[in-house]
């Protein structure tokens, strides 16, 4: 785990990074966080208890205990990655170990939404090329520059054209990611759909 | 793209606008809260200096850490006490109605705004629980967010959001005697996949779902997140409408009959197109049981955990990690496997009428030495219910803990949790590894009836020769 912790802020377009590649299809996220570090009223130390439980079975040989793979900073993942709880404590858990983008076959919908609104962007590519990318990193170190712009990544050896929601590739190239203020600008038009709902003049008993 | 579905039609009502990115603004028209995923919500509010906008769309109940044996405060356990103080306190500050332990309507927060009236038709609602999707049986477009959408929604009720596509999950025929709503979506998670449903909606359909209660049709949708789809939904009908009557926060007098006019005009057009549709027959579903590590992994309950070259190469990766957490062979069958511990409740499965068909299983009958078992009501209100009817003392008299309202073992954020490598059978919706509190714990889903079977044999059990 990284000492500093500093959120990412504004635009993101580029990133360059260690891969660490975890193998495993449907990892839910009481497996990334269990839900006993659920217990805070903030997500300041969740960064260390990241895969808590399956770190204590395998003693030391998890991906995320690996002296290797200490400062890696891009996870590598397969298919449904994130399913289960809609805990954000997982990807907060994640951001705070160091993982700055995520690339998987598939991810589950609720953590998809969750790590795009704290600034992880996460991309997909064919399980052939997972595949590929993971048995590379079995034997060596595998850095990839990623251009958000163009959807690639690039290394020494291995290139890919990753695919990403285009909502969220604009999001994040516009730094409009953290959506309140962007939502917040539509003030009027808020009221105004309020004021059309036809359930919210029948409610009178709601409050 | 689906057209006409109530999907749409509920989506396109709550519309605000098309966002620069290409996702939309979508306004919630009731959001629930709860102690895990507020907090940190209310924290990003305070940084940025921002208020509650319609603080009488938001609405508080505690359930998640709540202690089920000694609910008196403070909690033994210190960050419990915190978690709950806070809530408290920010629904204080906020001027948000919160159903508090004592209130006579606290509970787990999918038990409990149905019960109130709260969800209703039309409405779309969003929590920081993956549960959400239960309130879709009522006609509602409802899904679960993360913590940093709660902040958005506390801040503009509304979402930034990605449409999704719709599938009907067409279910004809009916369920036959002895198996429930849990094993039909058990039985449907483990036909489409627990991946299948990400990107979608679904609605569940047909007779056997038209069949069913207000509070079986809960636990259909309440499940739709485990086969991968955000939200579930069936279209209402008489059964949602007389549900609903005379709750709490339902719309009264002059009201009522307002809402039923527009309640009754939302359905799926006949002729409305889905982006995918999937048929099965009800009739063909026999009490269902997990063997693995994620709630598509069931069998019934007479059929053998299958062998890895019955399986997809898709499905062999997890079930090669199935076999060795759960340490069963390929090709065991899952009846007559020893249980250590029995858990009735959760939002799945912990509301007055799942408690009646356990009882009804469990009257004049004792619950195996080896086993312990405990009954958790999903609100105070059920709880209140059940006394009434004398179902408290059914399971009390069999051996069962009967406890006061929570998550509890669902997900055991409080005391309630297994040890060791100790089997459960659960009424539950997860079985994920550890998500019953014990690292090497193991999960096995059921229905309530067949979780009562297990307990009295103290092992998995058929509940079909319980009953007749």
């Amino acid at each position: 785990m990284k000492s500093e912790f500093t959120p990412p802020i504004g635009k993101i377009s580029n990133m360059n990074g260690q891969c660490i590649s975890l193998i495993g299809n449907d990892i839910d996220t009481d497996r990334i966080i269990p839900a006993r570090f659920l217990k805070c009223v903030n997500f300041d130390s969740l960064g260390k208890s990241v895969f808590e439980d399956d770190r204590t079975t395998l003693k030391g040989k998890h991906p995320f205990d690996l002296e290797e793979n200490k400062n890696a900073s891009i996870l590598v993942v397969n298919s449904n990655f994130g399913c289960g709880s809609s805990r954000e404590h997982a990807p907060q858990a994640l951001i705070r170990w160091g993982i700055k983008a995520i690339i998987g076959e598939s991810f589950a919908d609720i953590f998809y939404s969750n790590c795009i609104a704290i600034g992880i962007p996460c991309f997909t590519l064919p399980k052939k090329s997972i595949e590929e990318i993971q048995n590379y990193c079995d034997n060596q170190f595998l850095f990839l520059e990623i251009d958000l712009k163009n959807s690639l990544a690039k290394s020494k050896d291995l290139n890919f054209n990753l695919e990403i929601k285009e909502s969220s590739r604009k999001m994040f190239l516009s730094g409009e990611w953290d959506a309140t203020s962007t939502l917040l600008d539509n003030k009027n038009l808020i009221e105004n759909k309020f004021n059309q709902l036809p359930y919210i003049k029948f409610n009178t008993n709601f409050l | 793209m689906s057209q006409d579905t109530l999907f749409d039609k509920v989506w396109d009502l709550h519309k605000v606008s098309s966002l620069p990115g290409g996702s939309d603004q979508i306004f919630i028209g009731l959001h629930l809260i709860h102690e895990v995923t507020s907090p940190q919500a209310f924290g990003a509010l305070k940084d940025k200096k921002l208020k509650v906008k319609f603080p009488d769309r938001t609405v508080a109940t505690v359930d998640h850490i709540v202690p089920t044996d000694n609910q008196s405060r403070p909690f033994k356990d210190n960050l419990a006490e915190q978690m709950i103080e806070t809530l408290e306190k920010n629904c204080l500050e906020h001027k948000i109605r919160f159903f508090n332990i004592g209130s006579g309507n606290q509970g787990i927060v999918h038990v409990v705004a149905p019960e109130l009236g709260l969800t209703q038709p039309g409405m779309t609602i969003a929590c920081g629980d993956s549960h959400t999707s239960t309130h879709g049986a009522f006609g509602s477009i409802a899904f679960g967010i993360g913590t940093s959408q709660v902040r958005d929604v506390l801040a503009t009720q509304t979402l930034a959001m990605n449409k999704l596509k719709v599938r009907q999950i067409w279910c004809d025929n009916k369920l036959s005697k002895g198996v429930y709503a849990k094993d039909l979506i058990l039985h449907i998670i483990n036909k489409l996949g627990v991946k299948a449903g990400v990107g979608f909606a679904y609605e569940f359909a047909g007779p056997a779902i038209h069949e069913l209660s207000m509070e079986e049709r809960m636990t259909i949708c309440n499940m739709s997140i485990e086969g991968g789809a955000r939200c579930g939904y069936i279209n209402p009908d008489e059964k949602t409408f007389s549900y609903i009557k005379n709750k709490l926060c339902a719309p009264n007098n002059d009201y009522w009959d307002k809402a039923l006019r527009w309640w009754k005009s939302l359905k799926s057009d006949e002729n409305s197109i889905y982006d995918d549709v999937i048929k099965l027959d009800a009739s063909k579903v026999e009490p269902t049981v997990t063997w693995g590590i994620t709630p598509g992994q069931s069998i019934s309950i007479n059929q053998q955990i299958p062998l890895l070259d019955d399986l997809s190469s898709n499905d062999k990766l997890v079930a090669k990690e199935a076999y060795e957490y759960m340490s069963f062979k390929p090709g065991q069958l899952i009846k007559d496997t020893p249980v250590d511990v029995c858990f009735i409740g959760s939002c799945t499965n912990g509301r007055i009428s799942d408690l009646r068909v356990a009882a009804k299983v469990l009257k004049g009958k004792k619950v195996s030495k080896n086993v312990k078992a405990f009954a958790v009501p999903g609100s105070e209100k059920v709880a209140t219910e059940a006394k009434q009817e004398g179902i408290d003392q059914i399971f009390k008299d069999s051996g069962f803990q009967w406890r006061e309202p929570g998550c509890s073992m669902c997900l055991a954020m409080n005391s309630d949790k297994l040890i060791g490598n100790q089997v459960s059978a659960s009424s539950s919706n997860r079985n994920f590894k550890g998500r019953q509190g014990s690292p090497s714990g193991r999960t096995l889903l059921m229905s309530p009836a067949m979780v009562a079977a297990a307990a009295i044999n103290g092992k998995v059990s058929d509940v079909r020769e319980f009953i007749n």
